[in-house]
C-alpha cells in the first residue's frame, strides 16, 4: 500500500462489503461534538450548538470529513448558524443509515458497465457504500495534494479541493468516478438544509428562514390575493410541530 | 402452478385514472369486474393528510408515491448502436404505484388535443406536400376526430372538476380563454385557479409581445365542487404542495376520490391490491385472450385470473410492457420497420428561462398545481406557418408556479457559488424574487424511438425489463430553439434584474433530472393492423377482447399533458365496450 492511498483491490473490498477500511495514514480523530458531548444534551434553544445526538453510520474519520464538509458549504453568517449548528451532518448521518442509503428502490442487479451519462447511476454501489468509498477516495487525494485528509485543510485548501471535485477535474486513484460522489455529497447537503427538521437537519427551520419558505402548514387560500407581490410574515412550521 | 380463479366478465389491470373510469362505468353496466393493482391502497384521510403529507423529502426526492426501480425498471439508450442500462432509479418521468396511479400526484393540466394531431399527417401533408415531413418521422392520423371526442372531454373536464376558462364555445370566441381551442359544447365545470404574481406579470407582457395568454385549465377545483356524479371535492388551498403529492384538501381531480370508490361501493366491483400481472393469457388459436396471470406481491402465490375481456389500464409503459411480454401482436423492428408492439415511443421536448426581479414578491409557495397562464399561439395556432421553420408540431409557453419547494427549486443568477457565504446570500435574496417561463414542445414519432424487451436485464419476477431507445431528432431541436427564442423575448420585454436565458437544448435525452411524466406510445391506435396495434376504440386487432388504454395508444405527442385526452378516451373506450359485450367481434373491420 502506498504512502498516498490504497490499492484498487483494498478499495473495492471496503466499498462493496461496507467495512471501515480505514485508509492508511489517516490518523485523524474526530475531534468535534460526536461522543463526548452527548453526556450533556442541552435543552433546544435557538441557534445554540447542536445537542450531540451520536452517529448511526459514520466513522470518526467519516464524521470529521463531513463535519468539515458542511460548515465550510454553509458557513455562519447573519443569514444562518453554520452546517453542523443546523445538524446537516446529522441528517447526512441519518440519511445514509437510513432505507436510502441501504439502496431502498435502487436496481442493483449486474451486469455493471459505465455506460453513458445520459443512463444516469451506474455504480454498484449503494449510497452509504458510496458516500464511504467517496470520502476514503478524497482523504486520499488531499493526503497526495496536500500532505493531510481534507478535515485538516486550510480553508483555502478546501475551497480549491471542493471546486475541483464539483467541476470533475479530480481523478480518483480508487477508480471510483468522482461526478457521481459530488452529486450525491451536493445533494445531501442540501437535503440537510432544506429538509423537514424531522430527518434532524435544518435545525429551527434554518435554512427555511434564511429564504422564506414557511414549511408544512400552507393553506393560502385566503392569502393568495392579499400577498401578491408583498414579503409574507412566514411563521415556521415543521410536521413536528403539528404531530 | 398457479391457482385459477373463477372467470368474471372484465379483468382490469392498474387502477389508475383509466382503469378507475372503466372500472366504474362497466360496473354500472351491469358487468363482473375484477381490478388487479400492484400498488396498495392509500386514503386521503391517512394517507395524504396534515402534516405528514407536506414532506419534499419523501415524496419529491424518495419517491414514496412512485413506482418502485428495485423491482421493475427499464433499460434506457439514445439509439440503436448504444447498450442499453438499467434506469437504477426513477428520475427524467415517475410512474405512480398506488390505487390512483400517477393522478394521485398528478399536478392536474387537462387539455384537449384536436385534430391538429389527431389528422397530424394529412394536414401537414395538403398544406405543405408529402416532403415536409422527414422520411424517418413516422407520423400518422389517429382514426379518430375531435368532434368524436368532444363529448368524452366534457365528461372528463366535469368529473375531474377542472378550473380553466372557455375560449370557444360552439364556435364563438370567448374573452379571456384560449382562442385558438377548439370548439367545446359548454364552459369548464369551475371558474379559473386565482391568478399569482408570476402568472399575471407573463401574462401582461405575453399580451404586450401580442400573443394571446389564458389560464392553464387545470383539474384544481377552485371552488368547492360536486361532480355529476355526486363526488365531492374541497377548493384548491394553493398549498404549494401539488405536483409529486397527493392533494390533502381534497381538491385536485383524482380517480381515488371520484370514480374508484364509486366503482367499490357497487357488488360488480371487486379490488385486488398488491397484484402484480405478470402476463396476458391467449387461448390456442391465438385470436382471443383468456385472462392474465398474477404474483401476490405480499407472499409470492401466483394466481390466474380468467376472463371474458381483458383491459390493460397500466402506466403507459408497463401496458406496452405487458403486450410484449405476452406476445400479443408482432414486436416492431427498427429496422425492418414492420410490427406494431413498441412502435412510436415519443417524450416531451421544452426550454425554459429563469427571471429575477429585485423587489419583487412572487411567494413562489402559494401556488396550485395550475398557477400558470399559457400562450398556444405556436401550438394549436394552424395559421401559424410552420413552413419558414422547418418543422411538425409546436410547442406551448407558460409562466408561473407549482410546487416551487426548497430542495428542488433555489433559483440563483447563471455564474453564482455552488455553496458558501456567497451562495447563501444568492438563495436568500433570490427565492422569492424570481420566476420561470417555460414551454413544453412536441415530440413527432421516428423511426428509431422505440420500445422492445431488454436482452439482458430482468425484474423481480424475472421478467425481461423493457428497454427505452429515444432521443430527440433535428424536429425537436428546431422547436426548442424556436420556443427559447420566444421566451427569450417575451422575458427580455419585461426587464427583469437578471436573465437565466432559455436555451434549445442539444444534449441527448437522460435519465436524470425529471423532466416529464408524459411517455407516449408503444401501443398506438390508428386505422389498420398494418401500422397500428389498436383501432379507434383502443380494441386489439390482433385479439378483439384486450382493450389497452393510455398514453401509449398516442401515435405521437403533442406538447400539451396527456391525461385529457387519455380520460376522455377511456370513456370513449367504456362506451365501445358496452357495446361490443351485447356483440362481440372487431368493432372496426381489420
Amino acid at each position: 500500500m502506498t504512502e498516498s492511498g490504497f490499492g484498487r483491490r483494498d478499495f473495492l473490498k471496503g466499498a462493496v462489503v461496507g467495512g471501515a477500511a480505514a485508509a492508511a495514514g489517516t490518523t485523524a480523530v474526530a475531534t468535534t461534538s460526536t461522543a463526548i458531548a452527548a453526556a450533556e444534551i442541552a435543552p433546544q434553544q435557538e441557534a445554540g450548538p447542536v445537542p450531540s445526538a451520536g452517529y448511526e453510520f459514520l466513522s470518526l474519520d467519516e464524521a470529521a470529513f463531513v463535519e468539515t464538509l458542511v460548515d465550510h458549504m454553509i458557513p455562519a453568517d447573519e443569514l444562518s448558524p453554520k452546517g453542523t449548528d443546523i445538524g446537516i451532518n446529522i441528517y447526512i448521518d441519518r440519511a445514509l443509515a437510513g432505507a436510502w442509503g441501504k439502496g431502498d428502490r435502487l436496481y442493483m442487479q449486474g451486469p455493471w458497465k459505465a455506460g453513458a451519462p445520459s443512463q444516469g447511476y451506474q455504480l454498484p454501489l449503494t449510497p452509504a457504500q458510496l458516500y464511504r468509498a467517496g470520502i476514503e477516495s478524497m482523504n486520499a487525494h488531499c493526503r497526495k495534494a496536500y500532505g493531510a485528509t481534507f478535515d485538516r485543510l486550510n480553508e483555502q485548501q478546501r475551497e480549491q479541493v471542493l471546486l475541483n471535485l464539483s467541476q470533475n477535474k479530480i481523478k480518483f486513484d480508487s477508480g471510483l468516478p468522482a461526478r457521481p460522489f459530488w452529486t450525491v455529497l451536493y445533494q445531501t447537503v442540501m437535503e440537510g438544509m432544506f429538509s423537514d427538521p424531522i430527518y434532524g437537519g435544518n435545525r429551527d427551520k434554518a435554512g427555511w428562514k434564511m429564504i422564506g419558505f414557511p414549511g408544512a402548514i400552507a393553506v393560502y387560500r385566503e392569502q393568495i390575493e392579499q400577498f401578491r407581490d408583498k414579503p409574507f410574515p412566514a411563521k415556521f412550521f415543521g410536521i413536528a410541530d403539528m404531530s | 402452478m398457479a391457482t385459477k380463479l373463477k372467470e368474471v366478465d372484465v379483468v382490469i389491470v392498474g387502477l389508475g385514472w383509466t382503469g378507475g373510469i372503466l372500472s366504474k362505468e362497466l360496473a354500472e353496466a351491469g358487468l363482473k369486474i375484477v381490478a388487479l393493482e400492484r400498488g396498495a391502497m392509500r386514503t386521503p384521510e391517512s394517507d395524504y393528510a396534515l402534516p405528514n403529507i407536506r414532506d419534499e423529502l419523501r415524496y419529491v426526492v424518495r419517491h414514496d408515491l412512485m413506482q418502485n426501480t428495485a423491482r421493475d425498471t427499464l433499460t434506457v439508450r439514445n439509439n440503436v448502436s448504444q447498450e442499453a442500462l438499467p434506469m437504477r432509479r426513477l428520475g427524467s418521468f415517475l410512474p405512480g404505484e398506488v390505487v390512483g396511479g400517477s393522478a394521485v400526484h398528478w399536478s392536474g393540466h387537462t387539455w384537449r388535443w384536436t385534430d391538429m394531431e389527431f389528422k397530424i399527417r394529412s394536414m401537414y401533408e395538403d398544406r405543405y406536400g408529402k416532403n415536409f415531413i422527414p422520411a424517418d418521422m413516422t407520423i400518422q392520423d389517429w382514426g379518430i376526430t375531435y368532434a368524436e371526442l368532444e363529448p368524452y372531454y366534457d365528461k372528463f373536464e366535469y368529473t375531474a372538476a377542472v378550473s380553466g376558462k372557455a375560449g370557444n364555445i360552439k364556435g364563438e370566441i370567448q374573452k379571456g380563454g384560449n382562442p385558438f381551442e377548439a370548439p367545446r359544447a359548454r364552459e369548464y365545470p369551475l371558474p379559473p385557479l386565482k391568478p399569482i404574481l408570476a402568472s399575471q406579470m407573463f401574462a401582461d407582457a405575453a399580451r404586450d409581445n401580442g400573443y394571446h395568454p389564458f389560464p392553464r385549465p387545470s383539474a384544481n377545483a377552485s371552488q368547492a365542487y360536486t361532480n355529476p356524479d355526486g363526488s365531492k371535492f374541497g377548493a384548491c388551498q394553493y398549498c404549494g404542495y401539488c405536483q409529486r403529492f397527493g392533494c390533502e384538501a381534497n381538491a385536485k381531480g383524482s380517480p381515488h376520490l371520484t370514480v374508484i370508490p364509486i366503482a367499490m361501493r357497487n357488488p360488480n366491483f371487486e379490488l385486488c391490491t398488491h397484484a402484480w400481472v405478470t402476463r396476458v393469457l391467449k387461448d390456442s388459436g391465438g385470436k382471443r385472450v383468456t385472462g392474465v396471470t398474477y404474483t401476490n406481491v405480499l407472499n409470492g402465490e401466483e394466481f390466474e385470473q380468467p376472463a371474458g375481456t381483458v383491459l390493460l389500464c397500466a402506466y403507459a409503459i408497463n401496458n406496452v410492457h405487458l403486450m410484449l411480454l405476452s406476445g400479443i401482436g408482432e414486436p416492431y423492428d427498427p429496422v425492418t420497420q414492420k410490427g406494431v408492439i413498441g412502435k412510436n415511443y415519443c417524450y416531451q421536448t421544452g426550454a425554459s428561462a429563469r427571471l429575477f426581479f429585485e423587489g419583487r414578491h412572487f411567494n413562489p409557495f402559494m401556488s396550485a398545481g395550475g398557477s400558470n397562464d399559457t400562450i398556444d399561439d405556436f401550438n394549436i395556432n394552424w395559421n401559424f406557418d410552420r413552413g419558414p421553420h422547418g418543422f411538425v408540431g409546436g410547442y406551448n409557453v407558460s409562466g408561473g408556479f407549482n410546487t416551487a419547494l426548497p430542495i428542488g427549486y433555489r433559483p440563483v443568477p447563471s455564474g453564482t457559488p455552488q455553496w458558501g457565504k456567497a451562495w447563501k446570500a444568492a438563495t436568500a435574496k433570490w427565492y422569492q424574487t424570481a420566476m420561470n417561463i417555460s414551454a413544453a414542445g412536441t415530440v413527432m414519432a421516428n423511426r428509431y424511438n422505440y420500445y422492445d424487451l431488454d436482452p439482458t436485464y430482468r425484474n423481480a419476477f424475472g421478467q425481461p425489463l423493457m428497454r427505452m431507445t429515444f432521443d430527440y431528432k433535428t424536429n425537436e431541436h428546431k422547436i426548442g430553439d424556436h420556443a427559447a427564442k420566444v421566451i427569450n423575448d417575451i422575458a427580455r420585454s419585461m426587464n427583469p434584474t437578471h436573465l437565466n436565458p432559455a436555451r434549445g437544448r442539444s444534449d441527448p435525452w437522460t435519465v436524470v433530472p425529471y423532466q416529464s411524466t408524459h411517455n407516449t406510445g408503444g401501443t398506438i391506435m390508428g386505422t389498420n393492423p398494418r401500422d397500428s396495434a389498436l383501432n379507434k376504440y383502443l380494441q386489439s386487432w390482433d385479439c378483439d377482447n384486450l382493450f389497452v388504454v393510455g398514453a401509449n395508444v398516442f401515435p405521437h405527442n403533442s406538447s400539451y399533458n396527456p391525461t385529457g385526452p387519455v380520460g376522455a378516451l377511456a370513456y370513449w373506450t367504456a362506451d365501445a365496450i358496452k357495446r361490443y359485450v351485447k356483440n362481440p367481434g372487431p368493432l372496426v373491420p381489420a
